[in-house]
């Protein structure tokens, strides 16, 4: 079969089909290289898009780095449905079968550790929001009646919103407290671009707890009981994901900040 | 304070995933990924395509 191999994760045998309509990025369908026992799960794609000088070149447009990452996990979603995938990174892709189980072999030991450490756990994502702009609304409307009254009123506002960014740094420090102690790991990422985020507010926690499926639930009430009476604070979850964030190996994080154990190892 | 649960997963969450986590593999592979210009990617292609009258919060009432 021709073509590079783009693939999405590793992961052990499973017994259980994947959808057979599932189609992957350039609307291929997965496939399975098996080596050693251990599976790579990939789509044959056209040179013409994936080869270096053209994937560099898509992974700048938005719209095509934004179907092909829905399609990349769409197939790490089928797959969480039935094994534990450890997932790639967005555009992985090798030249063809040889080169994709050479990396296989280079790297077994790590696929096999950190397939035994991440089996039947999921990801889930745990955001805080403040909005800091009731504070500024609570100012009168038109315009101050001297320049006094503006500078009064632009105090006011200042200080309202110190303490508003005050009470969510300790709020998201308090969350991210108590769902690491129920955790087995967690993530800090970066917080979100408050222009990316489609939700109003400014993004002050965005971490990724590493979580057993079956206490899954246990963890999202855990977040719904976090509920406070903290004006202007948001908390979004998302998930069950794969366990994207926790792939690495202790001190392989890069610029992630890291938080909780490192994830290292029994 | 609302706990949101979302049903589509944005863009921007899925991103965080993908481009900052997984499996990173060097070696005989077509790109590194971290080879590309990850910020211009995340943040420039991503605003861009965002309104740009979206107000900042703290805009200053110059």
């Amino acid at each position: 079969m021709s073509g590079l191999r783009y693939v999405y994760a590793v992961c052990r045998p499973f017994r259980s089909a994947l959808q057979t309509q599932l189609t992957g990025v350039a609307a291929q369908p997965p496939r399975q290289l098996t080596h050693h026992g251990l599976i790579a799960v990939y789509s044959a794609v056209p040179e013409a898009d994936f080869a270096e000088e053209p994937l560099r070149a898509h992974l700048e447009d938005l719209d095509w780095l934004s179907e092909t990452a829905r399609a990349h996990q769409g197939v790490i979603d089928a797959l969480t449905a039935v094994t534990t995938p450890l997932p790639l990174r967005l555009a992985t892709v090798f030249r063809d079968d040889s080169a994709l189980r050479t990396m296989m072999e280079a790297r077994e030991e790590y696929f096999r550790r950190t397939l035994d450490r991440l089996a039947g756990r999921v990801e889930w994502g745990v955001k805080v929001y403040v909005d800091p702009r009731p504070a500024a609304a609570e100012a009168p409307a038109g315009k101050p009646a001297s320049g006094r009254d503006y500078l009064r009123q632009r105090r006011m506002q200042t200080r309202g919103q110190e303490r508003t960014w005050q009470a969510a740094a300790e709020f998201a420090e308090n969350l991210h407290a108590t769902l690491s102690s129920f955790a087995e790991d967690s993530r800090l990422h970066h917080p979100q671009n408050s222009a990316l985020a489609d939700g109003p507010g400014q993004n002050v926690l965005n971490a990724a707890y590493l979580v057993p499926r079956g206490d899954s639930e246990e963890f999202v009430e855990l977040v719904d009981r976090a509920k406070d009476d903290t004006p202007g604070m948001r908390v979004e979850l998302t998930g069950p994901w794969a366990a994207y964030s926790f792939t690495g190996e202790e001190g392989e994080e890069g610029e992630e900040g890291e938080a909780g154990t490192g994830g290292e190892e029994r | 304070m609302t706990v949101v649960e979302r049903r589509e997963v944005a863009l921007v969450d899925l991103l965080d995933r993908l481009l900052a986590g997984g499996v990173v593999i060097t070696g005989d592979i077509t790109l590194r990924i971290a080879d590309v210009d990850l910020v211009r990617i995340d943040l420039n292609a991503l605003i861009s395509s965002v309104n740009e009258n979206v107000p900042s919060p703290f805009q200053e009432l110059l």
